[in-house]
């Protein structure tokens, strides 16, 4: 298990080299001065002139490289050009709405994806289940911004059963919780027809495998067989399904706040990109690449933990 | 995981291109898909002349009609022929999709073959390149090339082909590494077979299928990534009608008239949902191993 | 007394996209109240369908067309989940084949034991000790560890021994053993074998005891079944079958039987042919195209069972008293 994890580890580090390495790239290589790229049209000359010294435009390419690289390990993502705050700071601000939200999403897929994944697999080939795998790969093909806006018309103007902007007041979880219905549905909707495949397919697989004849050859009751015997089993791909899904569910979460007007990261860059803010831009991303790359690291860990059998082989 | 596992699953090829197109198209879900497919295809072509307006045509008193015989989809916030313009966003689709995927594909094939037959370092280090770009969060990485280069047309093409071509190289990747060793590869050069009949007999006929499949699952992401990035603003300028833009003026004026966000979305519905449809079908019918769903 | 299984003209059909497919007809089988009965026959026989056939595990696309099963006095076709469940893992109960697959990997042995005893009002300490108790029962060393381990922690013989565990843990009428031995090696084999024999002897439940290796039906079984492509072709006492074989194909099986090898050969005997088609079945005799004693009435006439002596029957042609005048041998294989 260790060395599976510190093998992980590795490839997740090197992952985020080659990140910062693919941005460094864009903004030197793309032609152009560098200087301009990087800090937008909006830059003044001072910020300009800082800018090319810390960098050290005049260094070779390696050097340069370098001294950038330390730089965002040291937290030093650049600067905000219109509000001079550090762009870190910034970004770290916003993140906390976006994984509300992500997290919401994540809450419809499993609330409802996992139960009819599960009901598909007991009731394989019938009308129902027939009907929920066709919904299930309409609703993964369909965008996450066309949800919203159509989740936006329905619920919440023709309809009003729903708040249209915003993540609600302060200090009042349930208004937040409203607020956070139609957009983590948008983000979500995908992911619930997504699981619902994955999980029928894997239920499927294990109720066919012999531990579970066994169960049956013990006359062990169905619920018994279906929840405690093979769900645990059949839930395990699901697990890193979603850990992979977060970086999705950022992109459809980054559509989901501008539709909303929901702050978080992905509002911030996209007024950023407005603002022509470009150390806000690359920050954000670069902020947001390394968190996914940390999500997917966890979910495989989580999952390499779980199973003995996986632990076992690993050892 | 579950990419490199249906990677490997596909390395020998099953049944050759044409039978499984064949008995693709047996299966209802298929059918419709293919159905989908070749609307968008002939109203996208023959756009002008269906369309009574020309799409950027302004009626400015004819502001937020509801649907009418005159304009079937109602009207936009300058007056402009939804229906119309529906139609031609249909056409800046396929001009971003095909491009994008013959670069793509160009670009997955070159690639893959270098990485299946590269020395293993290289091998690795290029597919530590593929897995990292797959790290991206995709509308992330598009904001950012999209702010430093300029939103265009050119723009949402390069950050599709930056997203796809790892897929393609991949597969190419593991069919190069399951034929180069397979026997009747091996047999056909030690025959004495030139490069160009090795790749065209014994090659090409066994990747058709796994190319074609992962296209028709491609062409959705693609669609839905022109349509996010012109949505924001970000993909192919106004007045050119696209999804997206259309989309988009839809929610901003979505007090005003529902039928914006219709003529927008819809399209978007129907043509992914198509695209996947055709996939699965396809998918289903070269190989039901591959099948993720029992 | 009636019996503890009493099977009659069993036949089962599996729908499949070239037709239906019998991979059971017309078997009759019985086991009696303490008894141990052995099914023998080559793979693809049947033996596993007719496991499933007993169980109620037949897949979806499979079905009883006819026949009849009772457990003890109880029917078992025609009931439904409910009382199957409550049937199975307590009146009678299943020792599969496959050690590695047939436990949960991701459960320890203990939840498992304890888990298949849901039936009894008991509180988990009692399941708990009576899982220790049948662990030492079966041969299990240091049961209190093992019951704390998970399946992969075992080897493949411990593993058996905790499935017969528990399959005794139900106390049931009828224990049907599915060729537990196979994944084993020979000494393990002996071992589970006499083990098997020993339960029996201390709680006098029945056992069915399916399995391709004649050896292993020689030392436990008091009476043997011998199957053939679905179908019963003999029956008899474990004396009758091994030393006054009446049927062809149980003839030719004990002649390869490996064990019987005298002196080293060049080349080791096999029945020659192939298990026939189970979707298009011919006519007459099923064992026809394998036969070495094949004659006239053999391809077009299926043979009855006959009785050979006292509580052994074959069903073959040779037996019938006189043979036709016109008679000729169709097959010479040997």
């Amino acid at each position: 298990m260790l060395i599976y994890a510190v093998n992980r580890l590795a490839l997740a580090w090197a992952i985020v080299v080659v990140v910062i390495a693919v941005l460094f790239c864009m903004i030197y290589v793309i032609p152009g001065d560098p200087v301009r790229i990087a800090l937008g049209p909006l830059a003044t000359p001072e910020m300009a002139a800082s800018f090319r010294a810390k960098m050290g435009l005049d260094q070779p390419v390696w050097v340069q490289f370098t001294r950038f690289f330390l730089g965002i390990l040291q937290g030093d993502l650049g600067r905000d050009i219109l509000s001079n705050r550090g762009v870190a700071t910034s970004v770290l601000e916003q993140l906390p709405f976006t994984l509300t939200l992500i997290a919401g999403s994540m809450l419809w897929a499993i609330a409802i994806g996992i139960p009819l994944g599960c009901y598909g697999a007991i009731h394989r080939g019938s009308p129902v289940d027939r009907i929920i795998g066709v919904l299930s790969v309409a609703v993964i093909a369909v965008p996450s911004f066309v949800v919203a806006v159509y989740a936006l018309l329905i619920f919440a103007v023709e309809l009003g059963w729903f708040p249209a902007i915003g993540a609600g007041r302060r200090g009042e979880p349930l208004n937040q919780l409203h607020h956070l219905v139609l957009p983590s549905l948008a983000v979500g909707l995908g992911w619930v027809g997504y699981l619902a495949r994955v999980v029928r397919a894997s239920m499927l697989e294990v109720m066919g495998e012999n531990h579970i004849r066994t169960a049956r050859a013990f006359g062990l009751p169905r619920r018994t067989i279906v929840y405690r015997y093979a769900l645990p089993i059949a839930v395990l791909p699901t697990i890193t399904l979603l850990g992979i899904g977060i970086g999705h569910m950022l992109s459809g979460a980054v559509f989901a706040e501008i539709v909303f007007a929901r702050p978080g990261v992905g509002k911030l860059v996209y007024d950023a990109i407005n603002a022509r803010n470009y150390p806000l831009v690359s920050g954000t991303v670069l902020i947001t690449t390394g968190f996914y790359v940390l999500a997917t690291l966890i979910a495989d860990l989580f999952v390499a933990g779980l199973d003995p059998r996986v632990r076992a082989s690993l050892r | 995981m579950s990419v490199q596992a249906s990677d490997s699953a596909v390395a020998l090829g099953r049944a050759p291109g044409w039978t499984a197109v064949s008995r693709g198209f047996a299966d209802p879900l298929g059918r419709l898909g293919l159905a989908l497919v070749l609307l968008l295809l002939l109203t996208a072509v023959f756009a002008d002349v269906i369309s009574a307006y020309e799409p950027t045509k302004m009626l400015p008193r004819d502001r937020f009609l509801g649907p009418s015989y005159e304009h079937l989809l109602g009207t936009d916030q300058l007056g402009r022929d939804l229906f119309s313009r529906m139609l031609h966003g249909g056409r800046v689709a396929l001009m971003v999709a095909f491009p994008a995927i013959g670069i793509s594909l160009a670009l997955g094939i070159f690639f893959g073959l270098a990485s299946g037959y590269a020395p293993k370092w290289l091998d690795n280090a290029l597919l530590l390149l593929f897995d990292a770009i797959r790290s991206f969060p995709t509308v992330m990485l598009a904001l950012a090339l999209a702010t430093i280069i300029g939103p265009s047309l050119q723009t949402v093409v390069v950050v599709v082909i930056l997203f796809s071509a790892p897929a393609y190289a991949r597969i190419i990747r593991t069919q190069t590494l399951a034929l180069r060793s397979a026997e009747f590869v091996l047999a056909s050069v030690a025959t004495g077979a030139s490069i160009w009949r090795v790749l065209g007999v014994h090659v090409l006929p066994n990747i058709i299928g796994p190319i074609l499949i992962l296209v028709s699952m491609d062409l959705p992401v693609v669609i839905t990534t022109e349509a996010g990035m012109s949505f924001l603003g970000l993909g192919v300028r106004p007045p050119t009608p696209s999804w997206g833009s259309i989309l988009n003026d839809g929610y901003s004026f979505i007090r005003e008239s529902p039928w914006l966000a219709i003529a927008g979305g819809l399209p978007i519905i129907i043509t992914t949902i198509g695209f996947t449809f055709l996939g699965e079908a396809l998918r289903d019918a070269y190989d039901p191993k591959l099948r993720k769903d029992g | 007394m009636e019996p503890a299984l009493s099977i009659g003209g069993l036949s089962v059909a599996f729908a499949t996209p070239h037709g239906a497919l019998k991979p059971l007809r017309d078997v009759s089988l019985e086991v009696r109240k303490g008894e141990i009965v052995g099914i023998v026959g080559e793979s693809g026989c049947g033996k596993s369908t007719l496991l499933n056939a007993i169980m109620g595990l037949l897949p979806a696309n499979g079905r009883i067309v006819e026949g009849r099963i009772a457990l003890g006095g109880t029917d078992l076709i025609g009931l439904g989940e409910r009382a199957l469940d409550a049937i199975r893992g307590d009146r009678m109960s299943v020792v599969f084949q496959d050690p590695m697959t047939t436990l949960n990997p991701v459960l320890r042995i203990g939840r498992q034991m304890s888990d298949i005893q849901y039936r009894r009002q008991l509180t988990g300490s009692n399941k708990k000790a009576r899982s220790l108790a049948m662990l030492a029962r079966v041969g299990v060393p240091d049961p209190a560890q093992r019951m704390a381990q998970y399946p992969h922690e075992l080897s493949g013989g411990m593993r058996q021994r905790v499935a017969i565990a528990m399959a005794m843990l139900a106390e049931p009428e009828l224990l049907i053993a599915d060729e537990p031995t196979t994944a084993l090696d020979a000494t393990l084999e002996i071992q589970i074998v006499r083990l098997l024999k020993d339960l029996q002897k201390n709680t006098g439940c029945s056992i069915l005891f399916i399995s391709h290796h004649l050896g292993l039906i020689a030392e436990l079984c008091e009476s043997v079944a011998v199957m053939y492509a679905g179908e019963i072709v003999e029956r008899g006492s474990v004396r009758d079958i091994f030393h006054r074989p009446a049927h062809p194909y149980t003839k030719r099986l004990l002649d390869c039987d490996p064990a019987r090898i005298a002196g080293p050969t060049a080349r080791l005997p096999t029945i020659p042919g192939d298990v026939p088609n189970l979707v298009a079945i011919p006519p007459g005799c099923i064992f026809t195209d394998r036969c070495p004693s094949a004659f006239t009435p053999c391809p077009g006439m299926k043979p009855a069972q006959r009785r050979v002596a006292e509580g052994h029957v074959a069903a073959c042609h040779l037996l019938t008293a006189t043979l036709p005048n016109d008679a000729t041998v169709i097959g010479s294989r040997s």
